[in-house]
């Protein structure tokens, strides 16, 4: 860097001629292909292109025993798919784990998030405690709950005895094995909204608290009035991470249950994987994945117009619109969690 | 009582004058004391399925069988790792998992890095298209491919191979936000005087980004990491032989096969889950970070 003091002439405007910027112009354009082109190349081999034969697949009658696309059908797939029960009672399972998984987790990290925030010393203690879990393989996770679970013998059975109820049967039923992949899913996930939490109530400047406190406002009414208005963003950030994550359950499910008990829990990931891999029938799976890929999209998309119609014009970045934008001062701004990706600004994360 | 505001940075309880008046924190710090007893009763109930699952797998079975939910055992034993370790393949998955995680890490971060240089650093012709197709992508949750990706691979021949694992999930739409975001961050005068310098941008990116770039490889690098070695659904369609399994698919798949030796159970449980919890901490304060500055999940 000690090169640059001398040569300040350089950067005088005149010497630069329309030739110089032309070549200059042409092996930028160069360099960034060719940072690009590795990125690309994968990511049409490896998602691009599957996408596509995989839209493709969904109108063929394909099969998973031999290559090729097999029998072009059109829509029938598809049309069997809508009209399949099996189809529709799994993608109700998955809706059904969504919404009474997605509240619990987002308020009890929020919850959880601002308790840690009063705690005055030993705050990693919480973060490594309610953390450390998300870091655990659903294997292992799925070996521990099983036994917790375990009928008679079983550590929370014990718990329910001592505090004088009957433990229900965890599996047997559907409305219990659904409560117990929550139960588990909670004390698994719930670790990564929780640091989002944190890392949004870093960004709350302390003197605000600090003037609300002089003013005689309890701990309450702090939390009320600027803890939850300045988390907002926060929370529309954790709720679509957390919806999309739970529409895309299947290892606890599996794992735990394998979908059962007769088939009353079996996400639609399961159904797509079980008409695909066991009874070889790719071209149909292929037609449900899609018909799944578009509730997906409709949720991702729905919620992000519904953000953009509330927001406040006060607080609408307008260069949150466009995450393209290279500006360093894009993401950096709104101080808080404002897009999927969010700017490290190294100030933001300090000693969450 | 303005003047006894002092401005701090963390909210904590600062030296102030005392006044006649009722100290206006006094009423939070009530408010404290009981968030701290909620919060930790919460935090000792997150910890009972792991502490449990240590304490049971040192426990004898025979002593398990008799009173299978005590905490204590009067014969602490490590026979059942033994046993686990004697009877599957657990070393040979350790093993695929380690070199499976860090090769997706590596070319990840070198993959994702470069592009992120691209559009944050470069103006070159065809930027947008490309900033859009990966936007695009970021819709595509890659569960939905895997139907298609299976035969691709088995047109390849590349079931059963590290790379059936690792090539997929190279090109991680996240991870060039990340990069793009923080290349960006670099102060343009850097950049430019380099290019001044007549260095190439390959240089640029080489000897001036990627040594600024630290905190976003190493977020990058743990949540790759983490979710390489966790992934369960694509690695159970595409690795068949025992001696290739990764931690997660080895798991589920002898889970039956303990029956009800519950030492063995557990002791599985956690050699499949000590690994990234030693990983997490090492690094939790960089995890933690990362978690905080991407919000990837």
């Amino acid at each position: 860097m000690t090169t640059v003091a001398p040569r300040p002439t350089r950067t005088a405007p005149d010497p630069v001629t329309t030739e110089d910027r032309q070549t200059g112009r042409r092996t930028e354009t160069r360099a960034g292909w060719f940072f690009s082109l590795p990125f690309l190349i994968l990511y049409a081999v490896f998602l691009i292109g599957p996408t596509l034969y995989g839209l493709a697949m969904s109108f063929f009658n394909t099969t998973t025993v031999k290559g090729g696309l097999g029998d072009f059908v059109g829509i029938d797939n598809y049309r069997e798919a809508l009209s399949s029960n099996e189809f529709w009672s799994s993608m109700w399972h998955t809706i059904l784990f969504t919404i009474v998984s997605t509240p619990i987790l987002v308020v009890l990290a929020l919850a959880f998030a601002i308790l840690a925030e009063r705690v005055r010393r030993g705050k990693w203690f919480y973060r490594l405690v309610f953390f450390a879990p998300y870091v655990v393989p659903s294997a292992s996770v799925v070996l521990i709950f099983t036994w917790l679970y375990a009928p008679q013998i079983g550590l929370i059975n014990k718990a329910f005895t001592l505090l004088g109820f009957t433990a229900p049967n965890w599996s047997g039923t559907q409305a219990w094995a659904m409560t117990s992949v929550i139960l588990l899913t909670v004390w698994w996930t719930v670790g990564f909204n929780f640091v989002l939490y944190l890392a949004g109530l870093q960004d709350i400047p302390a003197d605000l608290y600090e003037a609300a406190a002089t003013d005689g406002a309890s701990g309450w009414q702090q939390i009320k009035s600027i803890t939850f208005p300045l988390l907002r963003r926060t929370t529309a950030l954790v709720v679509i991470l957390q919806l999309l994550s739970s529409l895309r359950v299947f290892d606890q499910i599996y794992l735990l249950l394998q979908g059962g008990p007769n088939y009353s829990t079996r996400p639609v990931i399961e159904y797509i994987y079980d008409v695909g891999f066991t009874d070889f029938r790719a071209g149909y799976a292929a037609a449900a994945t899609m018909v799944y890929f578009v509730v997906l999209l409709i949720v991702s998309l729905g919620w992000f117009l519904m953000n953009r119609h509330r927001a406040d014009p006060a607080d609408t970045d307008p260069n949150q619109a466009d995450p393209n934008q290279a500006d360093p001062n894009a993401t950096a701004q709104a101080g808080e969690p404002s897009t999927a990706v969010r700017s490290p600004a190294p100030d933001t994360a300090r000693e969450i | 009582m303005a003047t006894t505001l002092t401005p701090t940075t963390d909210g904590r309880a600062t030296s102030r004058p005392v006044t006649r008046r009722m100290d206006p924190r006094s009423n939070s710090r009530t408010f404290g004391i009981l968030c701290t007893v909620v919060l930790t009763i919460f935090a000792l109930l997150w910890l009972v399925p792991l502490v449990w699952a240590f304490v049971t797998s040192v426990r004898p079975d025979s002593e398990i069988t008799t009173s299978p939910t005590s905490w204590w055992s009067a014969h602490w034993t490590l026979a059942a790792y033994r046993n686990v370790i004697g009877s599957t393949d657990i070393g040979w998955w350790y093993l695929n998992s380690f070199v499976i995680s860090t090769l997706t890490v590596v070319m990840t971060v070198i993959v994702c890095s470069m592009l992120g240089f691209a559009l944050s650093r470069t103006r070159f012709r065809g930027r947008g298209g490309v900033a859009a197709i990966v936007l695009a992508g970021l819709m595509i949750p890659g569960q939905v491919l895997i139907l298609p990706q299976f035969e691709e691979f088995r047109a390849t021949g590349l079931l059963n191979t590290y790379w059936a694992i690792i090539l997929p999930a190279v090109a991680a739409p996240v991870g060039v936000f990340v990069f793009q975001a923080f290349i960006g961050n670099i102060p343009d005068p850097l950049i430019e005087a380099a290019r001044i310098d007549e260095a190439g941008w390959w240089k640029v990116y080489l000897k001036i980004c990627m040594p600024l770039c630290r905190p976003a490889i190493s977020a990058v690098a743990i949540f790759t990491f983490v979710s390489t070695w966790n992934n369960l659904l694509w690695p159970l369609l595409v690795l068949s032989n025992t001696k290739q399994m990764t931690i997660p698919v080895g798991l589920a798949t002898v889970a039956g096969n303990y029956g009800i030796q519950y030492a063995e159970v557990m002791a599985s449980a956690v050699l499949g889950l000590l690994p990234l919890l030693a990983v997490f901490l090492l690094f939790q304060r960089q995890i933690v970070q990362g978690i905080a500055s991407t919000g990837i999940k």
